[in-house]
């Protein structure tokens, strides 16, 4: 069991895996519970176009999709609600992303490696450097989401109220969008662009299914991620299949174990109220 | 001193004015039920006296001060959203997000707070049911996680905007005599909007009626009248008492709460809210 841990690029699939699952699943929670999740999925999108760019320009992809994904999701966050009825225009911005992705991968020579791995992710490639860079984003993140939980919350499940108590939702929203968007660039390191939801949404899901008490839910999501994570990679050692696939398939598995109807609640709904 | 006054205040939101030149007093303890019809400006008048809506005209004094965005002293219950009600989240949780919610830092409540959380639960009877999570209570559950939310900070006014909303005559009555609790017990004023006003009858104090950019205060027997509404409304209003219960009509129509009722008789007319005299 413990032979894969002997090469490096296992150790460092692993590391890399605890540290983006803990980020992921913590920010998914709050993600979930604003209900944003589009919001996670169209940030990866546009960090594709931003990846690209930067090989483009002969810049480490993850720089450039730190980039376009913070000022795509600060820019989201300054558009706030207006934004939230326009699903074709984000839809189209989607699919530019891609595209303009499409265009700039065109230019450059390694064109089917590099779009593999940007769209679905390469874990067993993660060097080093790589970690330590994953860690010092996730630790940025983290740290942004530990000062502005209090207000954040009070401002996503409670929105007159905070505004009348002089929170600035706007602010919490551009500051929450930028700790998403970091979160984002960080699994697609993992999981690619297009399977960013595996890490951020399904996680965080299933613990708010499995657990109504918040502190819980944000551990429980956190949880959840890394051991489909770090099992995801596992599994890809054994049966050479690709370490995405692995993962999408555990968070989709784990998420609809949570909405299948508990013995508890049958019992719960049976009994007369 | 005064919980709430108002001094020769219009409101207008973008180029629509909602109130004009309005003045009154609300006194500390009284329970005011805010009537009118859709539009009228109970939301904005509400959000004005929170400090939202900055006057175009006139000037707004909150229990001596002036209006202003952030006052501790008021509990605010907004218009219930369809939103909390997928929520998984536990009532208590949602209900703890509000103590110091304006601070930075994590979301981990002190002692104090969490007593005064506990306290604010137990006046509206909440403390079983917010253990359960908010997608699987009532509307009605849910508005005393909402009242108790409001009453946390220990306001000296609370603002309800239209707690009632989607609830059936059973529940509205247990709101109604909850809030009426409330307010004797910690001897604060209440602004509780609603459709209504048979449902508030025998709890409130005075009537704030809202119509065509005016405002009527006094007691219901003063307010709701004829001549009174028929000036809000900008119409010809009828006023029916009977059987300890109050009928607003228009021509021959049911003018106020006619979203919920159409106890009358049919009629060739039909209600009419927005008219201008």
């Amino acid at each position: 069991m413990l032979e894969m841990l002997r090469y490096d690029f296992m150790r460092n699939a692993f590391a890399a895996a605890a540290v983006v699952a803990i980020v992921a699943g913590t920010v998914g929670y709050f993600l979930v519970l604003r209900g944003q999740t589009f919001a996670g999925h169209a940030l990866a999108h546009v960090g594709f176009t931003g990846a690209t760019g930067a090989v483009l320009l002969g810049i480490a992809p993850i720089w450039g999709l730190v980039l376009a994904t913070v000022a795509a999701g600060v820019g989201m966050g300054f558009m706030g609600e207006r934004l939230a009825q326009r699903d074709v225009a984000i839809g189209l911005v989607l699919a530019l992303a891609l595209g303009l992705g499409l265009l700039f991968l065109h230019f450059f020579t390694a064109f089917a490696t590099q779009a593999t791995t940007l769209l679905f992710g390469n874990v067993l490639a993660v060097d080093m450097r790589t970690v330590w860079v994953l860690l010092a984003l996730g630790s940025v993140s983290l740290a942004t989401l530990a000062v502005i939980s209090r207000p954040l919350l009070f401002a996503s499940l409670h929105p007159e109220l905070a505004e009348a108590k002089g929170v600035s939702l706007r602010l919490y929203s551009v500051l929450f969008l930028a700790v998403v968007a970091l979160a984002t660039a960080e699994c697609a390191q993992i999981v690619g662009v297009l399977l960013v939801f595996a890490l951020m949404v399904g996680p965080a899901a299933a613990a708010q299914r499995l657990t109504s008490a918040m502190a819980a839910g944000v551990l429980l999501s956190a949880v959840l991620a890394l051991l489909e994570a770090w099992s995801g990679i596992a599994l890809a050692y054994y049966t050479d299949w690709p370490s995405s696939f692995w993962i999408t398939a555990l968070s989709a598995a784990v998420y609809l174990i949570t909405t299948l109807p508990r013995p508890m609640d049958r019992l719960a709904s049976a009994a007369p109220r | 001193m005064n919980a709430v006054e108002l001094r020769n205040v219009s409101l207008t939101l973008g180029d629509r004015t909602i109130l004009t030149g309005i003045g009154l007093d609300i006194a500390m303890g009284e329970f005011i039920g805010v009537l009118g019809p859709n539009g009228s400006g109970k939301t904005t008048l509400m959000r004005a006296i929170l400090g939202l809506v900055p006057p175009s005209h006139g000037s707004i004094h909150v229990l001596g001060r002036p209006a202003t965005r952030g006052n501790p002293a008021i509990g605010y219950m907004p218009q219930a959203r369809h939103f909390a009600s997928d929520l998984r989240l536990s009532g208590r949780d949602f209900v703890a997000s509000v103590s110091n919610g304006h601070r930075l830092g994590l979301p981990v409540q002190g002692r104090t707070a969490r007593a005064e959380m506990e306290h604010a639960l137990r006046l509206v009877g909440a403390q079983e049911l917010a253990r359960r999570p908010l997608a699987e209570l009532s509307g009605g559950e849910r508005q005393r996680l909402l009242l108790a939310q409001a009453l946390i900070g220990k306001p000296q006014l609370l603002l309800l905007d239209e707690p009632l909303i989607s609830l059936d005559p059973h529940r509205q009555q247990e709101v109604v005599d909850l809030v009426r609790t409330l307010k004797a017990d910690l001897g604060i004023a209440v602004l509780f909007s609603a459709h209504d006003v048979n449902a508030l009858l025998g709890a409130i104090d005075k009537v704030l009626y809202l119509g065509s950019g005016q405002a009527a205060l006094g007691t219901s027997d003063e307010v709701i009248t004829g001549p009174v509404l028929s000036r809000l409304y900008g119409s010809h209003i009828d006023v029916v008492r009977a059987g300890g219960r109050i009928f607003v009509m228009s021509g021959s129509c049911c003018a106020e709460a006619e979203e919920h009722r159409h106890e009358s008789a049919p009629t060739g007319r039909q209600p009419r809210h927005s008219g201008h005299a």
